[in-house]
């Protein structure tokens, strides 16, 4: 997740490193016709950044280009130039923000033309926009297309024989594609290799993510979370680099609650802790700084999301295994955020409001996201009965900047947070 | 005495309530939103004092035995002139204006009769308009804008024919001034306006039962009465805009909340219907929030929405409802996008269906959106209280009934006849604990 460049914005250390991994890897994605190393398109839900790399293949994520774009104020004219093209004002707007961004040229964040793709790699977990949005790039493309196809855990469970049918695409469909269009061979040795890296990398994110649970939070697990999300989320999980960034970005935390300090925010340290949030829903990208700000002017914290769950639900126990190598990828898929039913999503947004003591639960419910955004006021309402936590429910959108209506979204949050405090007030009196 | 004043700053109207330190309503004021929160914030606060003062008159003179009958019709009496005055003084300032904008140089070569058109014009206007103030005239609007408006472009028309100088120049003319006039703060010396219409009324009466100078100096003690300005708490859209700090401003959300259940305190779910945006409430037994829904990205099936209707009907904002409840037939609208509402409109016309008809199609088509809403924020389990400009609207309200009683049975349905001062009045409520705290 690329950081806006701003000279003013205060960031850590951990920041500047991932702006440079980043950077790094966009010029490796553009150079590939010096270096004519293979490029695997692919989504953050589901991705197999371990295999890939066993290929020698880089990654390229279509939707962190689209959020690029989307924070870098540019995604707005390619939602337009999608629209002109055809696409229906209510498609998701990463895919139009794509779509469009293709016929400008398809011009990376270092300037540079982004090579067409050798490989879409279409890992399937749960967002029926995915399989369609790949089906536009493959008209476009024409190149190699592999799908893999996770079942959705309607049930709530992950059964042997969904496990099975997963290993076993991966094994006669993903694999055989890989080789093909990379001309190297599987070797499982590498593959355990990195997925050792993954792990490690892993129990860092992780011990950042329950940091939150301090007193007050060191970290907005929101705003913050999403550049804390970065590097496992993309290109970079399973590499020894992402296992220095979570090291480092530990140390800093640690220190952090060492001195008792809030998260940090784009104008430095937050000061007072006054509200203390769960979030559902991706962010809104346009306009994430002034979003953000409506958050930290009032002393909100976001102590746990579900969109920083995405791309791998590591807090609630999973972690690459190397000694499983093709099974674990299998579960890693199986257990996205978009493939889990209603009632698990539930189930965790409950656990988080109580583990991180949160005061309520908010939901940003995304225009052009149905996947995302199907149920859940149902999910508010039981999330507010099953805690005796009051919700709120907030609409913007990804990509499109036509769809984040500033004044009522503010609006929104301060009666949220006022109504937060009365009620602690009158709880206070009524003690 | 100490006032505490709850200022709410909407998208169409600004409403001011004040109250005294037991809670005791003292005033209330309204006034358009202009586009100018500070201005708006000025007048809708001037006009809460002046229906303070007009309440403290009111109490002193009923506190005279003899008086006690005759308060009532004084204080009617004294409002309507005082009123008349005020409204003199910003025709007056209006009239300035246009000669002022008038003599600009675009005009220079029929400046002269430009000057006798606008003062011909105002003449005229005058003379329409203090009609206006006359004992049982029901005005339309109590906006300065609005009665000015339509008195204008009547006489301005016959005018600018009579005297040979183009209609469009005047309107142009009126168009900048008025909102130069709207946007003046006021600077009345209202306490001198007071006793200019006391004098007046006076002159009315020869049969009072107690002394005229009595009287005077009655309403001389009363306008001496200091009122305070001890807390001042805004809400509303234009919250942001009033120079106020952080700890002066609430979220509409509560003061809805707060005005409905000191309406009505046995209030568990609030509606309102406002401008921009409509707001379904749960409140607990003491007026806290907890929980809220809106209208999401777009205002259609909002105040505004009838706003359009209106001017795509040609017709006043409150000749919307009476027209609709003569409606024999239901239609179905089904579009709560505004501007598709009114393709809706012509499309029904051209079919031939009857204005009242199509009009109680299009306050069903708000008032189902509303309910949506409702059932959003958790439904209606107890007593209901619709608040807002939309709940003045006999014909949205006859909707709302129906629909509630469709989905929630028979339930208690509040409608204050001050409805619209709501937020205001939880404002105040604010301010007032504000201090007390």
């Amino acid at each position: 997740m690329a950081i806006p460049t701003d000279t003013e914005v205060l960031k850590d250390s951990s920041m500047l490193l991932q702006k440079q991994m980043i950077a790094e890897n966009y010029d490796e994605l553009t150079n590939t016709a010096e270096t004519g190393k293979k490029i695997s398109s692919t989504f953050v839900p589901g991705n197999l950044n371990e295999l890939v790399m066993c290929f020698d293949m880089l990654n390229n994520l279509p939707e962190i280009n689209a959020i690029n774009n989307g924070m870098r104020k540019k995604s707005g004219m390619m939602v337009m130039q999608a629209e002109k093209m055809g696409h229906s004002e209510d498609v998701c707007t990463y895919v139009k923000a794509d779509i469009g961004s293709m016929s400008k040229g398809n011009i990376a964040p270092n300037g540079k033309p982004m090579p067409n793709p050798d490989l879409l790699l279409l890992s399937y977990t749960g967002c029926f926009t995915f399989m369609k949005w790949f089906e536009l790039l493959r008209h476009e493309y024409g190149c190699e297309t592999a799908m893999l196809h996770v079942p959705y855990e309607g049930d709530g469970i992950i059964t042997q024989n969904m496990r099975d049918y997963v290993v076993k695409q991966i094994k006669e469909v993903i694999i055989p594609a890989l080789e093909k269009v990379s001309g190297v061979k599987f070797d499982i040795d590498r593959l355990r290799e990195n997925l050792t890296h993954s792990a490690k990398a892993e129990d860092d994110f992780v011990w950042v993510l329950e940091s939150a649970k301090n007193k007050p939070s060191p970290i907005d697990a929101y705003f913050g979370g999403v550049y804390y999300i970065g590097p496992i989320f993309t290109a970079f999980r399973g590499t020894d680099k992402a296992v220095s960034y979570y090291k480092m970005l530990r140390s800093e935390i640690e220190q952090r609650i060492a001195e008792g300090k809030g998260p940090i925010t784009p104008e430095g340290d937050m000061k007072e802790e006054r509200y203390r949030l769960v979030v559902e829903g991706p962010p809104n990208w346009t306009n994430f700084r002034e979003f953000w700000k409506m958050f930290y002017d009032d002393g909100a914290v976001v102590v746990a999301s579900t969109y920083t769950k995405v791309g791998g639900v590591y807090d609630l126990g999973f972690r690459h295994d190397p000694t499983n190598p093709i099974e674990t990828l299998a579960d890693y898929c199986l257990g996205c955020y978009t493939n889990r039913n209603l009632s698990q999503r539930v189930d965790m947004l409950e656990k988080y409001v109580n583990e991180y003591q949160a005061d309520g639960l908010l939901i940003n419910s995304i225009k052009s996201c149905n996947s995302f955004s199907a149920g859940q006021l149902l999910m508010m309402q039981e999330v507010e009965k099953r805690t005796g936590k009051p919700g709120a429910f907030i609409e913007t959108d990804l990509v499109d900047p036509r769809y984040f209506s500033a004044a009522n979204v503010k609006n929104r949050l301060e009666s949220y947070f006022q109504m937060i405090e009365q009620r602690r007030q009158s709880a206070r009196s009524a003690a | 005495m100490k006032c505490f004043i709850g200022i709410d700053l909407g998208s169409t109207t600004t409403k001011a309530v004040m109250m005294d330190t037991n809670g005791e309503i003292l005033g209330r004021g309204i006034t358009n939103s202009r586009s100018n929160y500070d201005t708006a914030s000025q007048v809708s606060k001037q006009e809460a004092v002046i229906s303070a003062r007009l309440e403290l008159c009111h109490r002193a003179l009923s506190a005279i035995p003899e008086m006690k009958e005759l308060a009532d019709d004084m204080l009617d009496a004294l409002e309507r002139n005082f009123r008349l005055e005020l409204f003199l003084n910003q025709l007056d300032d209006l009239q300035q204006t246009c000669l002022h904008n008038g003599a600009d140089l675009r005009h220079a070569d029929i400046g002269e009769m430009l000057a006798q058109a606008l003062n011909e014009t105002f003449e005229r206007m005058k003379s329409e308009l203090s009609k206006l103030f006359a004992p049982g005239v029901e005005r339309k609007s109590d906006f300065f804008r609005d009665l000015a408006g339509s008195v204008y472009m009547t006489q301005a028309e016959a005018v600018a024919e009579e005297i040979g100088v183009p209609f469009d120049v005047l309107i142009n003319i009126y168009d900048k001034s008025i909102i130069e006039t709207e946007n003046r703060p006021p600077a009345e010396d209202l306490v001198a306006t007071f006793l200019r219409a006391l004098d007046r009324v006076m002159g009315e009466h020869d049969d009072l039962p107690i002394e005229p100078q009595a009287i005077r100096e009655l309403v001389h003690t009363t306008m001496d009465i200091e009122l305070e300005e001890t807390y001042v708490v805004g809400t509303g859209y234009g919250r942001v805009r009033l120079p106020f700090p952080k700890e002066h401003i609430r979220s509409e959300i509560l003061c809805h909340g707060l005005g409905a259940h000191l309406m009505y305190p046995k209030t568990r779910t609030v509606l309102d219907i406002g401008g921009q945006d409509t707001k379904g409430i749960q409140i607990d037994d003491k007026g806290i929030v907890v929980n809220f829904q809106m209208n999401d990205r777009c205002a259609a099936g909002c105040g505004r929405y009838l706003g359009y209707i209106a001017d795509e009907m040609n017709i006043g904002l409150h000749e919307l409802g009476p027209i609709a409840m003569k409606a024999t037939k239901n239609i179905r609208i089904n579009s709560t996008c505004t501007v598709f509402a009114g393709a809706e409109l012509r499309d029904r016309l051209a079919m031939g269906e009857k204005r009242a008809d199509i009009l109680a199609g299009l306050h069903r088509a708000i008032v189902l959106r509303a309910i949506s809403i409702i059932s959003r924020s958790g439904g209606v389990t107890s007593e209901f209280t619709f608040t807002g400009g939309v709940a003045k609207n006999e014909a949205a309200v006859k909707e709302l009934r129906k629909l509630i009683k469709e989905n929630y049975g028979d339930v208690t349905i509040n409608i204050d006849p001050d409805s619209i001062y709501t937020g205001a009045l939880g404002a105040a409520e604010f301010a007032r604990r504000a201090v007390a705290a």
